[in-house]
């Protein structure tokens, strides 16, 4: 006979198992079917009931079962995670309140297993920051090259503030060689940039595109019509096939695809450059990612206009949304590249407004690993090129 | 032992339930449980706040904050809650809780985004004013993530619409703020590629019904009223086609204006009439169940700029983007006076017994005695943050916040 789990037996959950026997709600009792509980959240709220329950016994658990909540973070869906993620830290703030210690030792060991997932090591690490601040800084200068981003990126910030400290003291040529380290380690579009700039001001400037991946050659066909906005839904012909040969009827006659480079600093691939300067108009671009191997992937884009995008033929994702702004890697769309050849069609779509910060008509597009580096397209295969 | 016969033993327990019912409506009374206050007049024609401000002397205390935000402060009871928002790209979302008394934190609870935390660079994504029934609080962000939580801040359920709508969102930032009305809780989540309003289960967190909304940027929050005829409350769900009264259980339409209203301001509730930010300013005074409101008077130099309408008696108080404040009468539309106040604002005002109170982006906060006969500024005070968020009342206290501040001031 299984014997219940002794660690799992505080004592606000046997007021809460009184209390919900009283309501007619079951206990789950032990830890995993709490977390199952949670797990099972889903779409449009299913689930939550049984969920909030579980919460309340798992936040009710000793600090000493921290580390084990914490890895309960890997593997949960978003909704799941975050009922994990807030017991965690409420059992933290309960416990600190107290007086009482958190497992720093445990956690610590979890943090430094980069075989845990980011998200999971990140609360782990804040946990400890909540318990011990100065050896939570402490440790910060070891995450420079962690695959988890929010430890990564404070790494770099430290790296980075350092070279503003030292510019302003009138040492910019060793500001310049801290940027520059930072940079190597940076995989956030905005650090990033932040660390291009003072480079660029003394007088390194950095191949943003090179550095950050985007993807520059591709094939283009514009002008479609958009007016109404209608052509985001209306599917023309390259939606079907791609067929680099073809011309079709577009909005002011016939239309061909055509080789286009973008050379804009961070990327950006200009369809006014393209086709002209055009309102209620969309178009298409194209390009081939070769991969050495199956690999998850995520497609970053871009963009402030109506925009879609196919991966090897399959829809991934759309949006109608009209100069709104546009960031780098605004959207992630995971992928999973297959050997050899991949395809990639974006459609852009251009609305009717004549206002000067509506002209735009654009994209920036990347491939890199979920945690955001870089993944280059190898060289296309001679065999390959020859048949594009 | 004796026990209770059961005609005394219902009768007890009746009282009981009767006097807890009081207990709590009258502890709601005294309450801000939603963006601009328990009604959406941003106005407590009770409440006594200080009238010559003074640093020293009118802020009761000040606390910093773990994140950015442009959301009002909730108030319930003797607890004060705020969200925040933090982190690169803001993914980290909060919810504080804070003791009204003295400012202590009682507790704090953390999310991850789910949703997109893409803002222009002036919000954040902490935008979405919380709501409170009395006895939970809902907390909204520009992610699309919804929380629900007790006043103690265990959690109740959670939501992710950009999990369950991929679509909703504004690259822009969202700041729609939640109202609850009969156990449902109403979000709507508008914008120029996919658009919904909900009504949620305030306990289980599960859609009462999802509306269909115009396809097009959506900055407005809803407003509850109480229908006279039926004492039911109704939602008006505003957009750029106009005010839309649903039922808050079912979601089923009880009337239409479809004439247009603005994206930004909010419309506002006092006196029975509904103000609506259309052709300047529309009075709807909405009649029997079933009928279509009646239009009392438009004035298109109420028009309001970014902040929300405020009603104080027998008027309403309007402020546009040149920050001209408008004073006009509630029963006819007419404008009784102008006064220019220290801009630019994106607060809304809200009001203490004749006085109105509005910080501009700059943090100075003035004071508007609204009974003098041009109106007039009668104090400010300096509060040296950057304000865009719409201060609470509750008692005879306001609470105000920036992105790294909470104050209270009076009470």
């Amino acid at each position: 006979m299984m014997t219940p789990d002794r660690r799992f037996i505080p004592r606000p959950r046997i007021a809460f198992a009184a209390l919900a026997l009283f309501a007619g709600a079951t206990a789950f009792g032990d830890f995993a079917s709490s977390l199952q509980a949670i797990k099972s959240v889903g779409p449009e709220g299913r689930g939550n009931a049984d969920a909030a329950r579980a919460w309340a016994e798992l936040s009710a658990l000793p600090a000493s079962e921290l580390p084990r909540l914490v890895a309960a973070i890997d593997g949960a869906g978003d909704l799941a995670r975050n009922y994990v993620f807030s017991a965690a830290t409420a059992i933290a703030e309960r416990e600190l309140k107290a007086g009482h210690a958190l497992p720093l030792a445990a956690l610590g060991d979890y943090v430094f297993d980069t075989s845990h997932g980011a998200r999971s090591r990140r609360l782990a690490y804040e946990l400890i920051g909540r318990a011990d601040a100065a050896t939570a800084e402490a440790m910060v200068a070891g995450f420079m090259d962690d695959p988890a981003p929010e430890l990564r990126r404070d790494a770099v910030q430290r790296l980075a503030d350092k070279a503003v400290k030292i510019a302003a003291e009138g040492r910019t040529n060793a500001a310049g060689v801290l940027y520059q380290q930072a940079l190597q380690f940076a995989r956030d579009g905005d650090q990033i940039e932040s660390l291009v700039r003072p480079l660029k001001d003394l007088g390194r400037p950095v191949d943003v595109v090179q550095l950050l991946g985007f993807l520059t050659h591709w094939k283009i066909i514009a002008p479609f019509d958009n007016s109404g906005r209608a052509g985001f839904e209306k599917v023309y012909p390259p939606e079907n096939e791609l067929r680099f040969d073809a011309e079709y009827e577009g909005k002011d006659g016939k239309v061909r695809w055509k080789d286009f480079e973008g050379t804009h600093e961070f990327g950006m691939i200009d369809f006014n450059k393209a086709a002209a300067p055009l309102k209620d108009v969309a178009g298409y671009a194209s390009t081939e990612f070769f991969a050495d191997a199956a690999r998850p992937a995520e497609i970053r884009i871009g963009c402030k206009n109506g925009w879609k995008i196919w991966f090897n033929g399959t829809f991934l994702f759309g949006r109608d949304e009209y100069h709104r702004g546009a960031e780098m890697d605004q959207y992630k769309l995971p992928v999973t590249l297959q050997p050899g050849r991949n395809s990639i069609l974006v459609k852009c779509t251009q609305d009717e407004e004549k206002e000067e910060w509506t002209v735009e008509w654009e994209f920036q597009l990347r491939v890199t690993d979920p945690t955001g580096r870089v993944i280059r397209s190898l060289p296309a295969p001679a065999k390959v090129a020859s048949e594009r | 032992m004796s026990s209770l016969p059961l005609p005394r033993l219902v009768t007890v327990v009746a009282l009981t339930l009767t006097l807890a019912a009081l207990g709590v409506a009258s502890n709601v009374g005294a309450d801000w449980l939603q963006f601009r206050g328990r009604d959406a007049s941003g106005s407590i024609p009770e409440a006594t706040l200080p009238t010559a401000l003074e640093p020293k002397k009118s802020i009761a205390w000040e606390i910093g904050l773990p994140g950015r935000g442009l959301s009002s402060p909730v108030i319930v009871g003797d607890r004060v809650f705020v969200t925040c928002s933090s982190g690169p790209k803001e993914t980290r979302l909060h919810v504080i809780c804070v003791r009204a008394a003295d400012g202590v934190k009682l507790w704090e609870r953390q999310f991850f985004a789910t949703g997109r935390t893409m803002t222009f660079t002036k919000t954040s994504v902490a935008a979405n004013t919380p709501a409170s029934d009395g006895t939970h609080i809902f907390a909204l962000y520009s992610s699309n993530d919804l929380v629900a939580l007790d006043l103690d801040g265990n959690v109740q359920w959670i939501r992710g619409l950009a999990v369950d709508y991929p679509n909703v969102g504004n690259s822009l930032g969202m700041s729609s703020s939640l109202v609850c009305a009969e156990g449902t809780v109403v979000a709507q989540v508008e914008g120029d590629s996919q658009s919904l309003a909900l009504g949620i289960d305030a306990v289980t967190g599960l859609n009462r019904w999802k509306l269909d909304r115009p396809k097009r940027a959506n900055w407005s929050s809803p407003i509850v009223y109480k229908e006279p005829a039926s004492g039911r409350e109704r939602v008006c769900l505003q957009s750029s086609k106009g005010l839309l009264a649903v039922d808050p259980v079912s979601g089923k339409e009880v009337w239409n204006y479809p004439e247009g209203a603005s994206t930004i301001p909010s419309s506002t509730v006092g006196k029975g009439v509904i103000f609506v930010p259309s052709f300047g300013i529309t009075a709807l005074k909405p009649g029997a169940p079933g009928e279509a409101p009646q239009q009392l008077w438009r004035a298109g130099n109420l028009r309001p700029g970014t902040s929300s309408p405020a009603v104080i008696g027998d008027r309403v108080y309007s402020l546009n983007d040149g920050g001209v404040l408008s004073a006009g009468e509630v029963a006819d539309g007419k404008r009784v006076w102008q006064l220019r106040l220290k801009g630019p604002f994106s607060a809304s005002p809200v009001a203490a017994g004749r006085y109105l109170y509005v910080p501009n982006e700059k943090g100075l906060l003035q004071v508007v005695d609204t009974s003098r006969p041009e109106g007039e500024v009668i104090s400010e005070m300096d509060l040296g943050e950057t304000i865009l968020s719409t201060p609470s009342i509750a008692g005879n206290a306001m609470y105000l916040r920036s992105d790294g501040k909470l104050w209270k001031i009076g009470g």
